[in-house]
């Protein structure tokens, strides 16, 4: 799985594109990790848009992003989530730990 | 409960085929005519059992997976997805939220969302011998279908 990134402004904001699935989760959290690592934000915005199918694997992604961007001393907000991954968000919980908003079509 | 219609598929736990799982049982499932959001939850409960084999059944080989798909009268979807690997040596642990033997890489909650996903779940486990998941969902009958 794709993850474009720009850095503008001490927010990095990372774009996963397509399935986050166990599959696509091992080859976007390498592009990830790096980015954090090289990037260290103030603010670290994962925008899922363009996430067309999500799992518990995207769960797992968000939590370890979310570590890594706390470690770097930043904050993680997840935004533009379809409504899909939003039911796997939702049933998981992790709505509590961490700061989610869905899509809301244009 | 009559049987309608059966499917039987054969892959190797490969992660490639997450994908592949989760298209084919929405396009078994869609002569049922569901809604999105129904069509949503058995997609991603299907991969959450198709991952659980390759990362947990399989974790040191490539084995077979394979995944039973029955339509009955009432409308309902039953898939089972079965493994011949290591098993699962305490279910009710690997059914708790949160717990996985999986590291950071895996959030312990395939279980969790397979369950509130579908109607029913069943686990079933032989250490040594391999596990089968078995999930049900009714699709509801919409206004103007017969």
């Amino acid at each position: 799985m794709k993850v474009s990134a720009n850095f503008d402004n001490k927010t990095l904001y990372l774009y996963p594109i397509g399935e986050l699935d166990h599959h696509g989760a091992k080859k976007a959290m390498v592009t990830i990790e790096s980015r954090i690592d090289l990037s260290l934000p103030r603010e670290c915005i994962l925008d899922m848009r363009h996430v067309t199918f999500m799992d518990s694997s995207g769960i797992a992604v968000i939590l370890k992003t979310m570590r890594l961007v706390n470690e770097a001393g930043g904050r993680l907000t997840v935004e533009n989530v379809p409504a899909q991954a939003m039911r796997v968000i939702d049933a998981a919980g992790i709505d509590r730990i961490v700061q989610i908003s869905a899509l809301t079509k244009e | 409960m009559k049987e309608i219609n059966a499917v039987t598929l054969k892959f190797l736990s490969r992660s490639a085929n997450e994908g592949f799982a989760r298209a084919s049982a929405a396009a078994f499932a869609a002569q049922l005519d569901p809604t999105l959001d129904e069509l949503g939850d058995i997609k991603t409960a299907v991969s959450e059992a198709v991952t659980n084999c390759i990362v947990h059944a399989y974790p040191d080989s490539i084995g077979v997976i394979t995944m039973k798909m029955r339509i009955f009268e009432d409308n309902s979807l039953e898939i089972t997805v079965k493994d011949s690997g290591v098993g699962i040596p305490d279910i009710e642990q690997a059914l708790t939220p949160l717990f996985t033997t999986g590291g950071d890489d895996r959030s312990g909650m395939g279980f969790t969302i397979m369950d509130s996903f579908m109607d029913k779940l069943k686990v079933k486990s032989v250490q040594g011998r391999g596990t089968s998941v078995t999930m049900r969902r009714r699709i509801s009958v919409r206004a103007g279908r017969k």
